[in-house]
């Protein structure tokens, strides 16, 4: 029997406001346990929660780069329950009338996922294990730390568009400026709704919602584990149980939760000490003209202005830096394939084996700028530029131009220099030139290969093709 | 100094006639005499008191003086004030001391007044007769085996027995109005969002308003003057102009109009009370103020609305007393569960668990469109009846309380009949109203109070009114003391 599976994400994203959602409390990550809990973070009697605007921008400006509705007007509500990291016993979020509806973001080949909402709320402490003896500590710096929670509808059929989904949303929060995106220190949260069902069935399977991702190999792992379990389970005639389950990064699996830990009425009921939100089309308007260009925008614009492919395309857009990277080189002057070409093979090689995001690149601008110029204007050939970048990685000091001349890479484009060498390789590979005239094309390049070796690798290798085919003719 | 009113108190600061210093001990040797047996004061702290009562006297020295500068004013528990045990009359809080003001606190630091002490009330504000208290019941100072009224029993109390010149009180749901009534005084509570309710221990956010509790309406002008203000750290205080309350009480209150809903003036309002409030109907005519029957239709379902919301927000709002951050923890417990179940089984009294049980359940999964939904409708209906009331007549007039302050445990056992104190103020609280209620004569030696509803922040009128019918008659001038 075959399966469908069926995939729906929530995402929880932290915002990136200097304070919290309802209190004047910083954000700051890493602070000492309790250094950011003021008295509201504690709910200390008597406090009140006031509305952070900058969230609401944040929220609105999301909503605009998925093409969802604003809502106009919106509503806070109380969702009840006791845990010791939510000091007040109740997260303000938004559960009737969220700020934004029907949105989507496309992946892959245009297949849209379609985005049913994404609310405001706050985020809850943390409990701290194993510092106290038998004790819990809790650290309340986190309670309080706006966050927009992101529903899809259940549109994924497979890991794999459930990744793509996730990391094109990732890019995107952090490309509009509303998310750091570090799934590490839980800025960027997934929570994956997976569901099987027989194919081509109409109705869908019952889900287990897969919490505790933080990173897209896990959520990967973790649904394709997922799935295998609910279709074994169900092959062996057995029935899924709808449930929160917890994947553990040690040994790949998931695991449901105690069925009480999840046992809540939450007894949603709109916050009385928070008005109404009410949002003008004044208000949406001003952000939506401070939106800036979208990632979608952004590679239609290297296909088609600069005629990139579309691997280079969704590399260069993968993230805003890198995109923004780029076009400082290309007002530069350089050629945009070449230098396409040179960031994603050669600089994200090397960020790559290095674990180092491109803010954090070694390469000095201005000398990677000279080097793709060196390679447009021929004084090097691609392969001694290599060479340099290797130099430019290591030596922030590095100078193209005097690397070339002190490790003699200047490429010679001098006919007059080039000729003794095609004469001298013609005159020494008989055999090769017999091949060639018999309609062997291999032995052409093999021929250009001796010449660029005895040239020290100097020699411009497209002149010494010409060179080398009007000597072979007059042989 | 006694019976003085507040701006008589005022004039002999301002006169020298005596100090704040000397003002402050006054009453708080008044406290130590009468307090034992009223119960009015959970907290007195005399140094915290003196300090800023020098701190006034300096102020007064150089002349940076205003109405309130060093006059004392008690203080119900329920204000956070800094450094003050804050314990809304709960076990909860009784190891509690605020770290901040709130903004009623720091309004009246401010402005110079001296904090006397915090109030007994009723625990949480929940009950009508400050019998849920913590810290043991209030007495009425006209008579020791009654209620003073509650929630804000004690700042009642405190004022008609002479203690303090005026009082803060929170209303949610009559919580000014049915004490001040019950104790011969007269209280305000103001518009909603007209106080901040910052710092503010809250019973049910939506209904939960700062008023004073004084002997005049000319002294709930001057208090009111002091405690409204717009505040940004409360996102229900709403941005208004507050007029000037005590230049309004002089304005000409003839030709006006007062409504009478027929739903109260009917079988079921106590006679003797219904004569009193007649007498107060024959005195404003003959100021020439007209009546005007009016009709509040859905009046009726004010109760069981009240303890539909007011139980729902409060079983959220006191979620946050779980012996994890501040306040009781239980000594012993195996585990969280147990932590949060002990800790709440034995921090909390009755009538809160009893709210707290309500609410809970009528925001379950399952009820919550039968109880709170519908609850919430039934109230928009309220307040639009009052909306169409007031395009016939500028105030009502409606009684302020069923009967006068009962006995002490009277009606301990019958949590429906004490809910029933409050059938006359809760449907301003639903609106959003203000009201006040202002002494008319006494039966069997006890108090009698009659009640103005205004308009939506027209304090000034209700003031007003309240102000002239005090000019002719001077029931809210009779002291315990004097008169019984």
């Amino acid at each position: 029997m075959s399966w469908d599976i069926v995939i729906g994400i929530e995402t929880h994203v932290q915002l990136t406001t200097q304070t919290k959602i309802f209190s004047g409390a910083s954000t700051a990550f890493g602070m000492p346990a309790n250094e950011n809990a003021c008295l509201v973070s504690l709910a200390y009697p008597g406090t009140l929660p006031v509305l952070n605007k900058e969230a609401v921008k944040k929220a609105i400006k999301f909503g605009l780069a998925v093409n969802a509705d604003i809502a106009e007007y919106s509503v806070f509500a109380r969702k009840n329950y006791f845990y010791p990291d939510l000091p007040k016993g109740y997260q303000i979020s938004q559960f009737e009338l969220p700020v934004v509806n029907n949105g989507f973001l496309t992946i892959g080949d245009n297949k849209k996922i379609r985005i049913l909402r994404a609310h405001l709320e706050e985020d809850a402490g943390k409990s701290v294990h194993g510092i106290l003896n038998n004790q819990t500590g809790i650290d309340l710096n986190r309670a309080g730390t706006p966050l927009l929670e992101i529903v899809t509808e259940p549109d994924m059929s497979s890991a794999q568009e459930a990744i793509a989904y996730a990391k094109k949303l990732h890019n995107l929060v952090q490309w509009i400026g509303v998310c750091d995106g570090n799934m590490q220190e839980g800025s960027f949260r997934c929570d994956v709704n997976v569901s099987v069902k027989p194919s081509g069935s109409e109705k869908l399977g019952i889900r287990r919602e897969i919490k505790n991702l933080n990173s897209f190999r896990n959520m990967e792992q973790a649904i394709n584990y997922e799935v295998n379990w609910q279709i074994e389970q169900l092959e062996d005639g057995n029935e899924i149980i709808q449930s929160t389950v917890l994947f553990n990064p040690d040994t790949g699996e998931t695991k449901a939760m105690r069925s009480k830990e999840e046992a809540n009425d939450y007894r949603y009921f709109p916050d009385p000490d928070l008005l109404p939100l009410k949002i003008n089309q004044e208000d949406i308007d001003d952000i939506k003209s401070s939106l800036g260009e979208l990632p979608e925008a952004s590679i239609k614009k290297l296909i088609e202005d600069f005629k990139l492919n579309n691997a280079d395309a969704s590399i260069i857009t993968s993230n805003k830096q890198t995109y923004e990277f780029f076009q400082s080189l290309i007002s530069e002057g350089l050629d945009p394939k070449i230098t396409a070409n040179w960031i994603v093979v050669n600089l994200f090689a090397k960020l790559n084996d290095n674990e180092l995001s491109i803010e954090e690149s070694p390469i000095n601008k201005n000398q990677f700028v000279l080097l793709i110029r060196r390679i447009m204007d021929k004084t090097i050939s691609n392969n001694a530029a290599k060479k340099i970048f290797d130099l430019l990685w290591e030596d922030s000091h590095a100078d193209v131009d005097q690397s070339i001349e002190a490790l003699g890479l200047k490429q010679v484009s001098d006919s007059s220099t080039i000729l003794p060498f095609v004469q001298e390789v013609i005159a020494n590979n008989q055999a090769m030139v017999e091949q060639f005239k018999s309609g062997k094309d291999k032995a052409f390049n093999a021929l250009v290969g001796q010449v660029m070796k005895l040239s020290k690798g100097k020699a411009n290798p497209g002149q010494v093709s010409e060179i080398l085919k009007d000597e072979l003719n007059k042989v | 100094m006694k019976n003085l009113s507040l701006r008589e108190l005022n004039s002999g600061l301002s006169n020298k006639k005596f100090s704040s210093e000397e003002l402050t001990k006054f009453f708080l040797n008044e406290i130590k005499t009468s307090n034992p047996k009223i119960n009015a004061f959970i907290t007195v702290d005399e140094e915290k008191s003196l300090q800023q009562a020098k701190d006034a006297d300096k102020r007064i020295s150089q002349n940076d003086m205003n109405e309130l500068t060093g006059i004392p004013i008690a203080q119900k528990d329920i204000f956070c004030a800094k450094g003050w045990k804050t314990t809304c009359a709960s076990k909860m809080l009784d190891n509690f001391y605020a770290p901040y003001d709130s903004k009623v606190i720091e309004l009246f630091n401010q402005h110079g007044a001296i904090n006397l002490g915090k109030t007994n009330m009723d625990e949480f504000a929940m009950g009508s007769s400050n019998e849920t208290s913590y810290y043991g019941e209030v007495r009425n100072p006209w008579n020791l085996d009654y209620v003073p009224g509650g929630s804000s029993g004690g700042s009642a109390a405190a004022v008609a027995s002479g203690m303090a010149p005026a009082a803060t009180a929170t209303d949610t749901g009559g919580s000014i109005r049915q004490p001040a009534s019950l104790c011969g005084l007269t209280g305000l509570k103001p518009t909603y969002g007209l106080v901040s309710r910052f710092g503010m221990i809250a019973f049910a956010s939506s209904l939960d308003q700062a008023g004073p509790i004084a002997k005049s309406a000319e002294d709930c002008a001057l208090m009111l003057k002091v405690m409204a203000a717009h505040d940004e750290r409360d996102s229900t205080s709403i941005k208004h102009n507050v007029p000037d309350y005590l230049k309004n009480l002089e304005s000409p209150i003839n030709g006006k109009t007062i409504g009478l809903p027929k739903e109260f003036f009917n079988d079921d309002l106590n006679q003797d009370i219904k004569v009193i409030l007649e007498q107060v109907i024959d005195s404003y005519q003959k100021m020439g103020v007209n009546f005007k029957e009016i009709s509040l239709p859905n009046s009726h379902l004010s109760i069981p609305v009240y303890y539909v919301i007011a139980p729902a927000e409060a079983s959220s709002n006191l979620s946050r007393y779980d012996g994890v951050k501040f306040g009781y923890r239980a000594e012993e417990f195996k585990d969280l569960e147990e932590m949060y179940l002990k800790t709440r089984e034995q921090g909390f009294g009755d009538e809160v668990k009893r709210r707290i049980l309500v609410g809970t359940y009528v925001l379950s999964a399952g009820y919550y469109d039968a109880y709170y939904l519908k609850a919430q409708k039934i109230r928009r209906l309220i307040a639009n009846d009052f909306k169409n009331a007031f395009n016939e007549c500028d105030l009502i007039l409606a009684p302020s309380c069923p009967s006068t302050a009962f006995k002490i445990g009277d009606k301990t056992e019958d949590p429906v009949a004490m809910y029933m104190q409050d059938m006359y103020t809760i449907s301003t609280n639903l609106a959003g109203l203000p009201a006040i209620s202002s002494p008319a004569g006494f039966l069997n030696k006890m108090p009698v109070g009659f009640q103005l509803i205004g308009n939506y922040f027209d304090e000034a009128t209700i003031l007003n009114f309240t102000h002239q019918y005090q000019q002719i008659t001077d029931w809210h001038q009779k002291t315990p003391e004097a008169d019984v």
